[in-house]
């Protein structure tokens, strides 16, 4: 009984993983971007939250929502007045500029935040629990793992049942036929960063109450979200949360047997993945 | 009258190479232009620089007498030129469907909508949910002639629509386009087929080395000319 539970709690863990992912993954199956700055993002996205929460004495629940259209409003101005640019034939320019871009935020948050870990005051949702028959799961990592749900089948639905996810498809095959239908890329580039940005705030939201977090912290989680992005496949969605349940369980797993090999179990499993399945779990048509 | 659309010493290139020098075409209100020439002629570049693809100063390119040349490519989209690109271009990752719709995305109203289209190629309408690239090529090219009619254009860009293709697809194409003009778009289309061209045209023009050498009606030109201007063999 005992494997059951852990493997529940690595699949929900899961879920916070694939969050960390599904902005990562969107903006680069629309333009091609990696994005080095994405966990920093996170990080500034959480300090966002702790900022709203503290000045209005808000719940995070609620502070989220104040804090989830300003960072659309970062994501758009970046991609238009930075990202933008730099977008081309050439893949090292932007990965440049995003690499810098890490660096500068994690400093910003240091200077303006200090070094000292913090955590979203979640309340009593951080340690209420849930009675599912046999298990018990934490109410938290269960809203974690719904939310990732929503926030994929939301993506999924945008991508492949709207205008605007024609649009961005059309402009992911081929950006100057897409401009010829009257597609303007650079907006359409910046709309999808902005919206990457508002799944960065609902990762960061869950972040901040799960651990604490400090400014430095961005880097590690831009591996989860690689790893789990590489390990569904690029450019699925879902493939992204099978990716994050897979690291998730491979750290729970890990961690019940030895709690020092949760990290390492984690990236071992990533390789595994990688070396039996070199295109991820669901790879995406050829690219 | 003013022309729908007018290029006036049209210059356009690549980088340091220039591929037009000095080009002046006219297409009236409900007219049909073709533009013929060999193989790197600057057929296509025309069309590129037309469309804001490639940059050209202002005045090269007028749209009922207001200057269009050099704007962005879907601000001049928007304005009502659209193009049947070259190798049609259809999105892999759009379905027949989808490639449609998205030639409606510059929000242009007018004749052209999913239905109206289906009816000019009623295959379509079958194959509506298959992915556009998984067609045959004059299936392809029907997508991407709808696609561009789903703008609503006034002024319609077929680059080589016959490229490739057998025939009599070629012809059943072909049929569609007094149905497009009656619709009310005016028509360019890019042809190395001659006899095809004349056919269709009511004004020719015949390019060799980025300029035009020759441009009549086709009742006005004889096989000669054509022939001269079309290879660039000196008149004897």
């Amino acid at each position: 009984m005992i494997w059951v539970d852990t493997i529940l709690q690595g699949v929900l863990l899961g879920g916070l993983y694939a969050l960390f992912a599904a902005g990562l993954s969107l903006v680069f199956g629309i333009m091609r971007l990696v994005n080095l700055a994405h966990g920093d993002l996170i990080v500034l996205a959480a300090y966002l939250i702790l900022g709203v929460t503290t000045l209005l004495g808000l719940h995070p629940f609620l502070a989220v929502f104040l804090a989830v259209p300003l960072m659309f409003g970062i994501g758009y101005a970046l991609q238009l007045g930075v990202l933008n640019r730099v977008l081309g034939d050439d893949i090292l320019p932007p990965l440049l500029v995003t690499f810098g871009l890490s660096i500068v935020l994690q400093n910003v948050l240091l200077e303006t935040a200090s070094a000292d870990s913090r955590r979203l005051p979640a309340g009593e949702t951080a340690v209420e629990a849930l009675n599912l028959g046999p298990v018990t799961v934490g109410l938290l990592p269960f809203l974690t793992f719904a939310s990732a749900i929503a926030v994929i089948a939301a993506l999924q639905y945008l991508f492949y049942r709207t205008a605007m996810g024609r649009a961005f498809r059309a402009v992911s095959d081929d950006p100057v036929t897409a401009s010829l239908m009257g597609i303007r890329p650079a907006s359409v580039f910046a709309l999808a960063t902005g919206i990457a940005m508002v799944v960065v705030t609902i990762a960061a939201l869950y972040l901040g109450m799960r651990a604490t977090f400090d400014p430095a912290i961005g880097p590690s989680r831009l591996i989860y979200a690689f790893e789990a992005v590489i390990i569904g496949g690029l450019g699925s969605l879902w493939g992204t949360l099978a990716g994050g349940v897979v690291i998730g369980v491979a750290q729970t797993v890990g961690a019940a047997i030895n709690p020092e090999w949760q990290i390492l179990a984690g990236h071992v499993a990533f390789l595994v993945v990688l070396l039996i399945r070199p295109r991820g779990l669901f790879p995406r048509a050829v690219d | 009258m003013t022309a729908l659309l007018e290029t006036s010493g049209l210059k356009a290139g690549y980088g340091d190479f220039q591929a037009l020098w000095g080009v002046d075409i006219t297409l009236a209100e409900g007219g049909c232009a073709a533009i013929i020439g060999a193989n790197g002629a600057g057929k296509t570049t025309l069309m590129r620089a037309i469309t804001g693809v490639l940059p050209c100063a202002p005045g090269m390119v007028r749209l009922d007498g207001a200057k269009i040349g050099g704007q962005s490519v879907d601000a001049i989209a928007k304005l009502g030129i659209a193009m049947v690109p070259e190798g049609r271009k259809l999105f892999p990752s759009l379905s027949v469907e989808e490639n449609l719709r998205i030639g409606a995305y510059a929000g242009r109203s007018g004749p052209w909508t999913l239905e109206a289209v289906f009816e000019l190629f009623p295959i379509l309408r079958e194959k509506r949910a298959v992915p556009g690239t998984s067609l045959s090529g004059g299936q392809q090219q029907m997508v991407a002639i709808g696609r561009a009619l789903m703008a609503n254009p006034r002024v319609l860009l077929c680059d080589e629509i016959s490229l490739g293709l057998a025939p009599v697809v070629i012809r059943d194409i072909y049929k569609a386009l007094p149905r497009i003009r009656e619709a009310g778009a005016s028509v360019i289309v890019v042809e190395q087929d001659i006899a095809q061209a004349m056919a269709v045209a009511d004004e020719v023009h015949c390019m060799i080395e980025g300029r035009i050498t020759l441009s009549g009606a086709p009742g006005d030109l004889s096989r000669d000319d054509i022939h001269a201007a079309y290879f660039g063999v000196a008149e004897t």
